[in-house]
């Protein structure tokens, strides 16, 4: 996917100004947030899962290569088949040359980041192949070709007269008159228009929330139950999944999947959670008859033992976005990729670089409502902090502000000249602002004054007050 | 016990008067309180841009200026909180310094929940007639658990009465340089927060952070909104005609 | 792509800066592994009895949106399958899965029940199928792919009804993977369903049916077993 997050700052004064957007994005914060609280609260021992979670994965990382070797001998002693794709190029290749195997014309995908990050459609398509993206939010962006906007709900920044204005458009052999005015016309349509496809597939793919060393699994959760239709009915289905997905046992991805539901939506397990262990036995009456997993690393491993590791626990829940009051206000393709809100923030510039992504980790007050959202404990708020540091120390600030954060760490020092400059400034500044109290502009700090007044000092600075305090007490 | 104030450089800078109703309540509570002169600010800019050389070099000062105090108190959970919880993070691998953040960081405190959880302070004298809301500034809130602290205490004082503000705990946009560098976000985010101050109906919106403070202060300003704005130690210190509201006129 | 492989190995082993684990750290892990530990188990379940798993499993079973009837025997299973299409205004028309537990209901006695035994096809609207266990902690059904049950039946049809045994509902997850590995290999697919379809995709508003099944209803048969009430209907 092209990505657009040089130009942050435009792309969220476009989120800013959209009315629309702004609903969408209003109606997310009344959402999930309200969602996960109750969960959370109904579960007592979820803090303690958290830490749970944060170990089994921080587990995994550490002897990553070993887990990966043991999945793929479960995946191959289980009649499947396991494609290592260092880059999106190979990822790609891997997933072509499978469907050119079976001649496949339709692909139908359950939702995949995985995908979205290699640009698999554009590709399937520039070789003629169909991809159907099946998941509702997926199949909306698709037909409005548009990225994904959130890492579980990817058309949430659209509205529901959106939708209908776009399945109007793209729906040309259904009844024009026909009233599309509530979700549920809107689901029920997507759902008849999906179901000959699904029907139809050569070739099934899906992402995968976990893989599952122990048994060569793969693991998807859905609500619609679109990920079962698009891996049980076409005759092959190819799995596409990034390193970091393994977890060692079945009991590692049921903590996991305790933490993932309830942060992500509030439920307290997704509708259809699917644990996918090889093709068809030989028995079954349904059911693919070839089994892929598409392993991508494109930039994870060089992640792991550096400063970036905690990254690779991430479990793709969204509980970071969903709090977070940057995304609420700008909403996802602000950020310009595949990943938004917080950890996009950390992810996409390890993935893409930091001269394009570089606003992504700056554009942040580090509240810290993510990290203490985050299932598995990121602190993200940290990591961001790094990829300043690499900024500042790749010297990829403008010349002001590095001159200026000097400056002020050189006064910093010098405390004498530290305080005379204080208390001039704020004699100055308490002289200038009058009576007034505040001001409306002043130079130099035109960021500020653009969208709200500056205070003013109070014309004294402590220090030289506290001073005059200490010698009238003394006199006394 | 021997405390030592770290003012702030916004404070110093901006608002004295929180700095002196914070000496009155530490010395009410029954503290002896030094004001080390050769303190000017605790590196956050800096350690935030990413400038970790900086940030070090700043808060090796702070080490040394202040060795020797029973306790460290700053009226900022945002300040404080670099010395608690991040000094140990920027000195991790120095063996030699380390121990010496450490040592800083367990006796480093915010000013409310220092009253409260060290000196034990149940209840304040001062009187206040207003209809007040209360903003949980980030760093206080989440990295040092600053919560029910003021709460505690504005609730003894005469006259007050307290409405939880929604979305108490979302951040008002301040950030340092964020506000700057982002000014549009920064915006929208301080305008939901000026939009559930004034759904309260509170004549005032305190917070233990002047940097939220003045983004809030000036946002209300900028809107011709008539809400006063301090900082709630100037309230429970009883100094509420010292100064005027922040950014208020004379 | 073997040499694919062997690069992304030996970049993970670069990173983590070591060669390969040795053979007795190796054994150590896969021991680990075979040792199938549980981690945190959350009480909500485990904590109660098997009539009390009973009814938390109907209670967060109906919270999402399943229906339960409970019933205490095999007559009563398909009285409840008749009376329920009635009220749902289904046709009489299912397709059910060759499993021997549902061969052995007396189908016979309901020939106005028009049967189909075998994996499910476009264009079904009901299914029934046993399930392997429930797992009470959320209301979840796991069922289990194989020869006797086709997956197909768990998502096409509009309507999915699954039987289930008193004893086999467990309190949580791992006692189910407990079940499932006593009773031998890996499945092709483990499926575990916590209510009917839905999504959330359009303003946030949940709407239910979205691909799979917009009904799941579940007949609960009071195992002799268990003392409880089961009421027939």
């Amino acid at each position: 996917m092209r990505a657009t997050s040089h130009t942050f700052e435009a792309n969220a004064r476009t989120g800013l100004a959209n009315p629309i957007l702004q609903r969408a994005l209003a109606l997310m914060q009344s959402g999930f947030p309200e969602r996960r609280r109750f969960a959370v609260e109904r579960l007592p021992e979820f803090e303690a899962l958290r830490d749970v979670g944060k170990s089994i994965k921080d587990h995994t990382l550490e002897y990553l290569d070993f887990y990966l070797e043991l999945f793929e001998e479960n995946v191959v002693a289980g009649d499947g088949r396991v494609h290592w794709a260092r880059t999106a190029d190979e990822a790609r290749a891997a997933v072509l040359q499978i469907c050119r195997s079976v001649d496949a014309k339709i692909v139908t995908k359950g939702k995949s980041m995985i995908a979205e990050e290699i640009g698999l459609n554009e590709y399937l398509e520039q070789n003629g192949i169909t991809p159907v993206e099946t998941d509702l939010g997926e199949y909306i962006i698709q037909l409005r070709h548009e990225p994904p906007s959130h890492l579980i709900a990817p058309a949430i920044h659209l509205m529901k007269e959106q939708v209908a204005d776009t399945f109007r458009a793209e729906h040309r052999a259904l009844e024009p008159g026909r009233s599309l005015v509530e979700a549920r016309q809107l689901c029920d349509e997507a759902r008849a228009v999906l179901r000959p496809q699904f029907l139809a597939a050569d070739v099934g793919i899906t992402g995968a929330n976990f893989l599952v060393a122990e048994t060569g699994s793969s693991i998807i959760v859905t609500n619609e139950g679109n990920g079962d239709l698009t891996q049980t009915l076409p005759p092959v289905h190819i799995v596409m999944a990034s390193l970091e997905k393994l977890v060692p046992t079945l009991e590692d991805a049921a903590t996991l999947l305790r933490l993932l539901a309830r942060s992500a939506t509030g439920q307290e397990f997704s509708t259809y959670t699917t644990v996918s262990t090889g093709p068809r036995r030989p028995d079954d009456l349904d059911g693919p008859e070839q089994y892929h997993v598409v392993l991508l690393d494109n930039g994870r491993s060089a992640l792991l033992g550096g400063e970036f590791q905690d990254m690779l626990r991430c479990i793709r829940c969204s509980a970071c976005m969903n709090h977070c009051p940057v995304y609420a206000a700008v909403g996802g393709h602000a950020y310009g990729w595949v990943y938004s809100g917080p950890m996009g923030a950390v992810l996409t510039p390890s993935l893409i670089g930091v001269a394009e992504a570089g606003h992504l980790p700056n554009a942040s007050t580090f509240c810290g409502q993510c990290e203490s959202v985050c299932p598995v404990k990121i602190p993200l708020p940290k990591l961001m902090r790094h990829w300043r540091g690499r900024q500042f120390t790749g010297k990829l600030n403008p010349p002001v502000y590095r001159a200026g954060l000097c400056l002020w760490a050189w006064l910093a020092r010098r405390p004498t000249l530290y305080h005379a400059l204080v208390e001039l400034a704020s004699r100055t500044l308490g002289w200038l602002a009058g009576d007034r109290g505040r001001f409306r502009t002043l130079p130099l700090a035109a960021g500020w004054t653009a969208v709200r007044d500056l205070p003013a000092p109070e014309g004294r600075s402590f220090h030289s007050l506290w001073v005059e305090r200490q010698k009238a007490g003394s006199r006394q | 016990m021997h405390v030592a104030l770290f003012v702030t450089c916004l404070v110093d800078f901006f608002r004295p008067t929180i700095g002196f109703a914070a000496v009155k309540l530490l010395e009410a509570a029954g503290c002896t309180v030094e004001v080390p002169r050769a303190q000017t600010c605790c590196g956050q800019p800096a350690y935030n841009s990413g400038d970790r050389a900086d940030a070090k070099a700043i808060a090796l000062r702070v080490l040394d200026t202040f060795e020797g105090y029973d306790h460290v108190v700053a009226p900022s959970g945002s300040c404080a909180g670099m010395l608690r919880v991040h000094y140990p993070e920027l000195f991790a691998e120095d063996p030699v310094v380390l121990p010496r953040a450490q040592r800083l960081a367990t006796r480093s405190w915010e000013l409310i929940s220092f009253l409260v959880d060290v000196c034990g302070m149940r209840k304040v004298s001062a009187r206040w007639d207003r209809a007040v809301t209360y903003h949980d500034a980030c760093s206080g809130l989440r990295e040092l658990g600053v919560k029910d602290q003021p709460r505690r205490l504005l609730a003894s004082v005469g006259g007050l009465t307290l409405a939880e503000l929604a979305g108490a705990e979302t951040c008002c946009g301040f950030g340092g340089t964020f506000c700057v560098k982002y000014p549009d976000i920064s915006d929208k985010m301080v305008g939901d927060k000026q939009a559930d101050i004034v759904a309260t109906d509170a004549e005032a919106v305190l917070a233990g952070d002047l940097g939220c403070l003045l983004n809030i202060a000036g946002k209300l300003r900028r809107h011709g909104r008539q809400i006063e704005v301090r900082h709630v130690v100037e309230v429970l210190a009883g100094m509420t005609e010292h100064a005027p509201p922040i950014g208020a006129p004379r | 792509m073997s040499e694919a492989r062997q690069d992304i190995l030996l970049g993970i082993r670069r990173s983590l800066k070591r060669g390969r684990l040795d053979m007795v750290r190796e054994a150590e892990l896969r021991e680990q592994i075979a040792s199938h530990r549980r981690n945190l188990v959350p009480a909500r379940a485990a904590a109660l009895g098997d009539r009390g798993r009973v009814d938390l499993f109907v209670a967060m079973a109906e919270e999402v949106q399943a229906t339960v009837t409970r019933v205490s025997s095999p007559v009563a299973v398909l009285e409840e399958v008749a009376r329920y299409l009635v009220a749902e205004n289904l046709p009489a028309e299912i397709v059910l899965a060759p499993d021997p537990s549902l061969d052995d209901l007396p189908w016979d006695e309901r020939p106005l029940l028009r049967i189909r035994r075998g994996r499910a096809e476009a264009g079904d609207a009901v299914s029934l199928t046993p399930c392997f266990a429930t797992i009470a902690e959320t209301g979840t059904l796991m069922l289990i792919s194989g020869a006797a049950t086709p997956t197909t039946l768990n998502f096409l049809p509009d309507t999915h009804i699954v039987l289930v045994h008193a004893d086999q509902v467990v309190a949580a997850y791992e006692d189910g993977w407990d079940r499932l590995r006593s009773a031998g290999a890996m499945p092709r697919v483990v499926n575990f369903i916590t209510g009917p379809s839905r999504t959330g995709d359009i303003e946030q508003r949940i709407e239910l049916g979205a691909h799979g099944p917009r009904r799941l209803h579940i007949i609960l048969i009071n195992d002799r077993r268990i003392a409880g009430d089961g009421e027939d209907k």
